[in-house]
């Protein structure tokens, strides 16, 4: 008997506290891996605290994590619309049709998906040039090894993925022509057992740099025990494993971006728009290069970043041939964005990277 | 392509690590299952073990007792599974399932202030003379405790159910419940046992994750394998010699996997990433065309009124 009032009286609370909130904007999150990822998601949920910050009693966030990519997300997302979030925030590739699809039967919910390609009337795509970072990465990467072969774990071939494959492996060789890259598609954005697995097969096979594109910890852990390799923090600075073996990282930063957003959505001013920054505009973040990496290494990986930022120098300029020769870029040409062998849709690697893009 | 790279001395070596966890939750199970109980609460088992170990060796400073706090953490949660179904009767598939939501739920908050610490480390077996073998040294005998723990294991659990009283009453608790209750054995009690031993080994494989594999805690770090567990007692028709069989399988083709495409080998990477899976089903499937077959009681409730 008591139970019952118990409950009665906690669903009226709740009924309650739902009522007075009325005139609150709700912002949704939906996330591929756990906030305590120490990564991506990670970063994703600081943004969500920020707008949380920013606007106090005025917005009421909410976030569901470790949503798999394709039918369970889309329930996900519905599920969120239903409840009368105003703004929601999809945060992986996977997400982008079931995003699409939600969108096309809430046309008053606003939508805004990461790292995808389409957009609607009610569907915002928003990403950042990670692979500017990947060029510092690379730039050091090819100064620091010894063994000449660098180690990448990539997650799923998709072309933000290969864009930091290409964009690292073109800086690295621009300093280190010897230098080689191994490649292991892991097939997941977050296993720690399997990253930490595939770091040791890459250390066990000659591998003294690793570069990881999967969100957790788990190969900082695997170049720990190892000794003699080093890492480069993802999407989080990762900065537990300071100064060696992580020895600077790329860290994004969707504060600003959400904070202004979801404004936005209160102003009555939000559209449909496609944003892509990088450096410049402060959504990549490089971590702090650690002492590990020489003076003179440092001080241009800092100027290749600087030169990033100010928009002097492109992390694709020509000449660049395609893996398989045929030329993609001419001397001091720049990638295009959008349009055939545009970034936005890369699927190919550059000369020099052996082995073949997953279909 | 080089396959030159691949040492496969190491690669056996990694292969066995990575095929321990698997094998500790898979044993637990095939013992919790062999009693009549289907337990589909692995994941949330292993995770929870694998939180209860970290937080226990960074505190203690030992991973020692780290890992025993770890068997005492999945065992504990076993108990409120052992509770909904032995006592109120509840269904099991249905409380499996929340029992990983719960222990996904319950290791994160756990684990709030264990994120980006490191864990003592687990010293090796290093045996003079013997360890520095070549070959035979770095795969047999330079491993942690807890690798050989596991296939010990193994041969202990088959040697018990294949030739011991309390393995006899197991399996008959499991293959018929009523007649084993009107033999008068205490068909709860042997249930509830072999669920909290359940419980324990997925601690201890959660445990071995984030202690001995990684090493390190991050929030869901299990990420799938205690199903793998569960599916792994299914494929091996509930024997262990082939639950070891498919532990070392499927985790050594996963390793095998990557070092080829490290090594640049001209398969699809597709078909590597599937082969793990694909290869495990296979054999076990091919190996289980014999008369074996489930448990008969598997999954279904007891009253000692019916």
């Amino acid at each position: 008997m008591k139970l019952t009032k118990l409950l009665t009286s906690a669903a009226l609370a709740a009924g309650l506290a739902t009522g007075a909130m009325a005139d609150t904007t709700k912002v949704g999150f939906v996330y591929v891996g756990p906030v305590g990822d120490g990564g991506w998601t990670y970063e994703h949920d600081q943004g969500r605290k920020a707008v949380v910050e920013a606007f106090g009693d005025k917005v009421e966030t909410t976030y569901v994590e470790n949503v798999p990519e394709g039918a369970d997300a889309e329930r996900v997302i519905t599920q969120m619309a239903l409840q009368g979030t105003d703004l929601i925030f999809t945060t992986s590739f996977g997400y982008m049709d079931p995003t699409i699809n939600v969108a096309k039967k809430f046309p008053n919910v606003k939508f805004e998906h990461a790292t995808g390609y389409k957009q609607a009337d009610n569907v915002s795509v928003y990403s950042a040039r990670f692979y500017e970072g990947r060029a510092v990465q690379g730039h050091i990467a090819g100064h620091m090894t010894k063994s000449n072969v660098i180690g990448y774990i990539a997650s799923f071939p998709i072309p933000e993925v290969i864009r930091g494959i290409n964009s690292a492996y073109i800086h690295a060789k621009k300093v280190n022509p010897d230098v080689q890259f191994k490649i292991i598609w892991a097939y997941t954005w977050f296993d720690p057992a399997k990253e930490a697995d595939a770091a040791k097969a890459l250390i066990e096979q000659g591998a003294d740099v690793i570069l990881q594109h999967t969100d957790s910890t788990a190969p900082q852990a695997a170049a720990q025990a190892a000794g003699n390799v080093i890492t480069f923090g993802q999407a989080s600075d990762m900065g537990e494993y300071a100064p060696f073996p992580r020895v600077s990282s790329i860290i994004d930063n969707w504060a600003p971006y959400y904070v202004a957003r979801t404004k936005a959505v209160m102003d009555g001013t939000w559209e449909s728009v496609s944003t892509w920054d990088g450096i410049g505009a402060g959504m990549v973040g490089i971590g702090e290069i650690s002492d590990a990496v020489p003076a003179d290494v440092k001080a241009s990986a800092e100027a290749l970043r600087d030169s990033l930022a100010d928009g002097s120098y492109h992390a694709f300029t020509g000449p660049l041939n395609k893996q398989d020769g045929t030329p993609w870029l001419a001397e001091g040409e720049t990638a295009q964005d959008y349009g055939d062998d545009g970034l936005a849709g890369l699927g190919f690697y550059v000369e020099g990277i052996e082995g073949d893009v997953p279909q | 392509m080089d396959l030159s790279a691949i040492n496969p001395v190491l690669l056996i070596a990694s292969l066995m690590v990575a095929a321990t966890p698997l094998l500790l939750a898979a044993i637990g199970e095939l013992v919790v299952e062999r009693a009549g109980v289907l337990n589909l609460g692995v994941e949330g088992m292993m995770i929870v073990g694998a939180i209860s170990g970290f937080a226990i060796s960074v505190e203690t400073g030992s991973p020692m007792v780290g890992l025993v706090a770890a068997m005492i953490g999945g065992a504990l949660l076993s108990l409120l599974f052992a509770f909904l179904t032995q006592f109120a009767l509840a269904n099991q598939v249905a409380s499996g399932l929340a029992l990983t939501l719960f222990g996904l739920g319950l290791s994160a908050l756990m684990g709030q202030s264990y994120v980006g610490i490191k864990p003592p480390t687990m010293a090796k077996l290093d045996i003079p003379v013997i360890s520095d073998i070549p070959v035979i040294g770095p795969i047999l005998f330079s491993h942690d405790p807890v690798l050989y723990i596991g296939v010990a294991l193994c041969a202990v659990v088959w040697a018990v159910l294949k030739y011991s009283r309390v393995g006899l009453v197991l399996r008959a608790v499991g293959e018929n419940h009523d007649a084993a209750h009107a033999l008068g054995y205490n068909v709860v009690r042997v249930r509830v046992l072999a669920i909290l031993f359940g419980g324990a080994c997925a601690g201890l494989g959660g445990a071995y994750i984030s202690l001995i594999r990684v090493p390190q805690w991050t929030e869901g770090m299990t990420a799938g394998i205690g199903w793998i567990a569960l599916a792994l007692v299914v494929f091996a028709s509930w024997k262990p010699w082939r639950v070891l069989l498919g532990a070392y399988l499927f985790g050594g083709i996963n390793v095998l996997q990557l070092n080829l495409q490290a090594a640049g080998i001209a398969i699809p990477v597709e078909y590597l990433a599937m082969s793990p899976y694909l290869i495990t089903i296979l054999v076990l499937v091919i190996m289980s065309a014999d008369k074996s077959r489930a448990p008969a009681s598997l999954g279904r409730i007891f009253h000692a009124s019916g």
